[in-house]
């Protein structure tokens, strides 16, 4: 459901002769291209070109000029949602052996290969920016570079296997879906893709939920303890307050949204979720285990209680119940695939010496 | 050639009988084989394909954004090729 809106369908695209062909062609482009070179040498031009992109809300591509720290950000921002999705990989496929039928396990082995893929697809976007996927890899194994801070929470039952669609999925959507109109293409590409396979992710976690709370009192109380468990996480994962004393300085909100990196402010997106999970929760007949929680008329949205930013920095700067498990298992997986990358790589240099042989003489 | 400098391929997806193949992301693989294959489970997971190319990217040559305007100029002077730029009258059928 999320993104295909955004796909448009290259059969229903013909070109109109009067429309212009390409989306630099267009007069707001032109314009402030204009306006912006007035007087300018290779380096202003060069800005100029990049500001006049993002004034007319254009996409910029990987061999356009653009300012290192545009560069430098979306490396970052790219390079750690890459890792967070192949970190996200483990909570989950922990209880690959132990899904409780064999339609749960072929559902739970296909959504741990889509956060596979979607790492893939991320280190392919940011390899675009002149990185290396190799390095950043090494960056991710010494802890030079972050991940999500709600993969250092355990998944201690079945149950969590459902929240974790439901609610840290429904996050991940909710903050990704705004990143599929981000300023840099390739990253809205991949984005397109990721915000496509997420909705199933989120679905199959509410029916896991959906079913456990039509089970047994046990069943119940097991949806119920996971939901207790990550639904605070779940609202951090949206990240520091944008405004006020709890913001923090540091923040990289206001230069993300002038570059059209990010779309909606932090809190923006969070008081979306509430909005939306208060009534799934419903729903499911479980409870958010938050004493504040209550419709605000005026406001016009669901007020909440206050995050516990002690914790998050807690967690986010390692000490989280699973942050040394994460990476020793994450750097074991890479160390105990070596051979299958040598073996790939003698294969392919032993075929290209026998076609060599093949062809004849000159 | 060790798996650290694996090679970069282009990866092109036809979504269905009668569409082109469309550029659709990158992987590293030892050959042009591997890519292929990995190209399908990264890339077509869901149907999304019917055909798949794989292009190493260093065999790719591309135009210079740096010199967009003074490369595509040529093809901005010439609005008779569209035919739009035509006076006909408006009552002439199937022109």
């Amino acid at each position: 459901m999320y993104g295909t809106e955004m796909v448009a369908d290259q059969a229903d695209d013909p070109v109109e002769p009067d429309v212009p062909l390409n989306a630099s062609e267009t007069a707001d482009y032109s314009q402030a291209l204009a306006g912006a070179t007035a007087a300018g040498d290779r380096s202003q031009l060069a800005q100029a070109s990049f500001d006049a992109l993002i004034e007319s809300d254009l996409r910029v591509e990987p061999r356009d000029e653009m300012p290192d720290a545009y560069r430098r950000t979306l490396v970052r921002q790219i390079a750690q949602h890459a890792h967070s999705e192949i970190i996200g990989m483990q909570p989950e496929g922990a209880w690959i052996t132990r899904a409780p039928s064999l339609r749960r396990k072929a559902i739970l082995i296909a959504k741990v290969q889509d956060e596979a893929g979607h790492g893939l697809y991320l280190y392919s976007a940011a390899e675009t920016l002149g990185v290396d996927r190799a390095e950043l890899l090494d960056q991710l194994h010494e802890g030079r570079q972050k991940y999500s801070s709600i993969f250092n929470y355990p998944t201690l039952t079945w149950a969590d296997c459902g929240t974790i669609g439901w609610l840290v999925d429904g996050a991940a959507i909710m903050n990704q879906v705004p990143l599929c109109r981000c300023s840099y293409g390739p990253y809205a590409r991949a984005m397109i893709r990721v915000c496509k396979e997420e909705s199933f992710h989120q679905r199959q976690g509410f029916e896991i939920l959906w079913t456990l709370t039509r089970g047994t009192d046990a069943q119940r109380a097991m949806a119920q303890d996971a939901v207790d468990r990550w639904w605070w996480p779940s609202l951090m994962m949206f990240g520091p307050h944008d405004t006020g004393e709890a913001a923090g300085g540091g923040g990289h909100t206001e230069q993300s949204m002038a570059w059209g990196i990010k779309r909606f402010s932090n809190d923006e997106l969070r008081q979306r979720f509430v909005d939306t999970m208060v009534k799934q929760a419903d729903r499911l007949g479980l409870t958010l285990p938050d004493a504040d929680l209550r419709w605000n008329e005026q406001r016009g949205h669901w007020d909440f209680g206050a995050i516990d930013w002690a914790d998050f920095r807690r967690v986010l700067s390692g000490d989280g119940p699973c942050n040394a498990e994460r990476l020793a298992h994450r750097r074991g997986a890479h160390e105990k695939g070596a051979w299958v990358r040598e073996a790939a790589t003698a294969f392919a240099a032993k075929q290209a010496r026998a076609g060599r042989q093949k062809e004849p003489a000159a | 050639m060790s798996e650290r400098s694996w090679p970069l391929f282009e990866v092109f997806v036809r979504a269905k009988r009668g569409l082109s193949h469309v550029h659709v992301g990158s992987l590293h693989a030892p050959d042009a084989t591997m890519a292929l294959r990995n190209a399908r489970d990264l890339y077509t997971r869901r149907q999304e394909g019917v055909s798949l190319w794989v292009v190493r990217s260093d065999d790719i040559t591309a135009s210079s954004p740096g010199e967009k305007d003074s490369f595509f100029d040529p093809a901005a002077d010439k609005v008779y090729r569209h035919p739009s730029f035509y006076d006909v009258p408006d009552d002439v059928e199937y022109l």
